[in-house]
């Protein structure tokens, strides 16, 4: 599904470079859901973002879904995040003039879809995260947990292979938090692959494999035994 | 160009003006006002160009006219002060030796106490040639003007003003083929004509063959006056000076006496109100445009902060999959609508300035603008230049949107 080696990057600072990923290798199956966990500065961040090719690495491969990542465009890079992957935000970033639906079917307009089944297909991820009757709101009349779960449609609406969450909890409380989490595990049950960053370590819990960073490598892979947030709602 | 008939690209268009109303109005004021500039003054200088062409109207533009007064100057024995008295062969040598004349008319002038039945008037009267409504277009109303006959013939026909018939005759009284006395001589009426405007040249009530006149005033060869009118493309000011010299030469004037013959070039005067005309155009055309282009800067120059602040919202559209192009793409639409929305402010409420400048200055006969409009081909040009400008300016911050990575963006809070 996804497969990186040796990963390097480093941001110049002044005079000088920080050099933030010292060769990561991950490789992720379908299906997997793993969660990337180290204290801020650790280079968590940077490697979500190498992987949703919103950046890119200095050196090393990236491979995902069998195609090679590398020399993109702006314009590739683009095609590829619509088709490939779906992102969660901690702010969720939804557009604060549009409504729910509007921002749901956001991602398929840039696939060139057609209005009427982006509405179609805009209304059933809505359902899915049950959020439908809701389709008419503004963000700003949501609640922070509606407002993730029509971020979460958003980024399912294209049908990604790969779901990359970035501290997807962290604005929200401990039982909104739960609900989420219950929500996203849900998916990966449905097959769905999750990639998520977080420095919490119960939300970490609830994932099938973590992944600890420090200092720019990784430190520790391990697979856990999942915990179900259900218990918790 | 599909994305522009797409309803989504003007979903986006209208989400994003109406976010801001306030704001999205305040930028369009700056090109609303450049084009209402631009039409306002472009028609009033329309209507002024109209006002002077009515002036001119009834004459042929490229002409002077020349008639004789006292010498300046003793020359050959004469002394000074004497009067010159033009002749019909002046006319004549002037025609034949002058480069570049279409015609030369002879005039005579003089008033006369015109009676018909019980009513009396004293009004000018010319003898004329037929040629002279080449020069100065007579729109007749009934009839005819003088004709060459008339002329052979020495009849005593008249062509009389409307003014003379509201005066003379009863209210819609059959004229054509009624006598009426001059000086005590019966005339008789061939034609009326429509007053055209008194301000320019001498005062023209009756138009009588001009060997008629010539006969009943006992003029012999002697004329009043000519006119003469150059071909277009000669220089009329050039034809006035050799038309001076030939008449001096011919009447033993003094070569630098400048006051033996006096003239009125009609052409040189017209020429500097069409000077001024086109002066007063350029200066509109300058004003318009420039004021447009500080209103597109000041479009070019709100959106800028708008994507600026928008800058978060960019980098989520590009992580969801917007290429550059699209997110480009969307700005420049913007800034090409908001600005041919301002455009289309401006050309409406500088029509109804128009409409209210009519209202106000068009009418009547000292009417100063008349008919102040705009073609539509300078709206075409307008627009045109708008859709230019706002797309050089949209670039600017369509640029500026695209130039920061998406994950800045993004990282912006």
């Amino acid at each position: 599904m996804l497969k990186i080696n040796k990963i390097h990057k480093s941001y110049p600072i002044g005079d000088s470079s920080l050099h933030v990923l010292k060769g990561i290798d991950l490789s992720v199956e379908a299906g997997e859901m793993v969660a990337i966990m180290g204290s801020s500065g650790s280079g968590k961040s940077t490697l979500l973002n190498i992987i949703g090719m919103l950046d890119e690495a200095d050196e090393g491969d990236y491979i995902l879904d069998n195609v090679p990542i590398k020399n993109l465009t702006e314009k590739k890079a683009a095609i590829y995040r619509n088709k490939f992957l779906g992102f969660i935000f901690q702010s969720f970033n939804l557009i604060n003039y549009k409504n729910a639906l509007d921002n749901v079917a956001l991602p398929l307009y840039y696939q060139g879809l057609k209005r009427k089944e982006r509405i179609e297909k805009g209304l059933y991820h809505l359902e899915k995260v049950g959020l439908k009757n809701w389709a008419h709101h503004l963000p700003n009349e949501l609640s922070g947990g509606q407002k993730q779960r029509v971020a979460i449609a958003r980024a399912l609406a294209a049908n990604p292979k790969l779901l990359l969450a970035d501290e997807p909890t962290g604005a929200l409380d401990t039982k909104t938090s739960h609900e989420i989490m219950d929500f996203i595990q849900s998916l990966n049950d449905e097959g769905k692959t999750i990639l998520m960053v977080t420095h919490e370590e119960d939300i970490a819990q609830m994932c099938k494999r973590i992944v600890r960073l420090k200092d720019g490598v990784i430190i520790e892979d391990v697979f856990v035994e999942q915990v179900r947030a259900s218990q918790y709602v | 160009m599909r994305f522009l008939f797409e309803r989504d690209t003007w979903q986006e268009v209208y989400d994003s003006l109406t976010k801001n109303k306030l704001r999205s109005a305040l930028t369009m004021v700056g090109v609303w006002w450049g084009i209402l500039l631009l039409i306002g003054l472009l028609g009033s200088a329309r209507g002024l160009e109209n006002s002077f062409n009515r002036l001119f109207g009834s004459f042929a533009t490229n002409s002077v006219f020349v008639w004789a007064q006292s010498t300046s100057k003793p020359f050959k024995g004469f002394q000074e002060g004497r009067l010159v008295q033009l002749k019909i062969s002046d006319a004549k040598k002037i025609e034949e030796n002058v480069d570049g004349i279409e015609f030369v008319v002879p005039r005579n002038q003089s008033q006369a106490l015109v009676v018909h039945k019980f009513l009396s008037g004293t009004f000018g009267v010319n003898g004329d040639y037929p040629l002279l409504d080449k020069v100065q277009k007579k729109k007749m109303i009934q009839g005819r003007f003088i004709n060459q006959t008339d002329i052979d013939e020495k009849r005593k026909v008249v062509v009389i003003s409307e003014e003379i018939y509201k005066q003379l005759f009863d209210k819609d009284a059959e004229m054509i083929g009624e006598y009426i006395q001059l000086n005590g001589m019966n005339f008789k009426v061939v034609g009326m004509f429509e007053n055209g405007n008194q301000n320019m040249g001498p005062t023209s009530d009756m138009h009588i063959p001009f060997t008629t006149f010539q006969q009943i005033y006992n003029m012999g060869e002697n004329i009043g006056w000519m006119m003469i009118t150059g071909k277009p493309e000669y220089d009329i000011s050039q034809i006035e000076a050799d038309a001076k010299l030939i008449l001096r030469n011919l009447n033993k004037v003094h070569p630098e006496d400048n006051r033996a013959f006096g003239s009125f070039n009609l052409g040189k005067e017209f020429a500097k109100v069409t000077g001024f005309l086109t002066g007063m155009q350029f200066l509109t055309w300058f004003v318009g445009i420039a004021t447009l282009i500080a209103g597109v800067f000041a479009i070019g120059n709100i959106l800028l902060i708008t994507v600026k602040e928008r800058t978060k919202e960019i980098g989520v559209r590009r992580a969801l999959g917007a290429t550059p192009f699209e997110i480009k793409r969307q700005i420049v639409v913007e800034a090409v609508f908001i600005t041919i929305l301002a455009g289309l402010f401006g050309i409406i409420s500088g029509g109804w300035i128009l409409i209210a400048l009519d209202a106000a200055f068009g009418h009547g006969d000292e009417a100063v603008i008349v008919n102040a409009s705009v073609s539509i081909s300078v709206v075409f040009v307008a627009l045109i230049i708008l859709i230019i400008l706002g797309t050089l300016i949209g670039l600017i911050p369509a640029f500026k949107a695209t130039s920061i990575k998406p994950i800045e963006a993004l990282r912006e809070e």
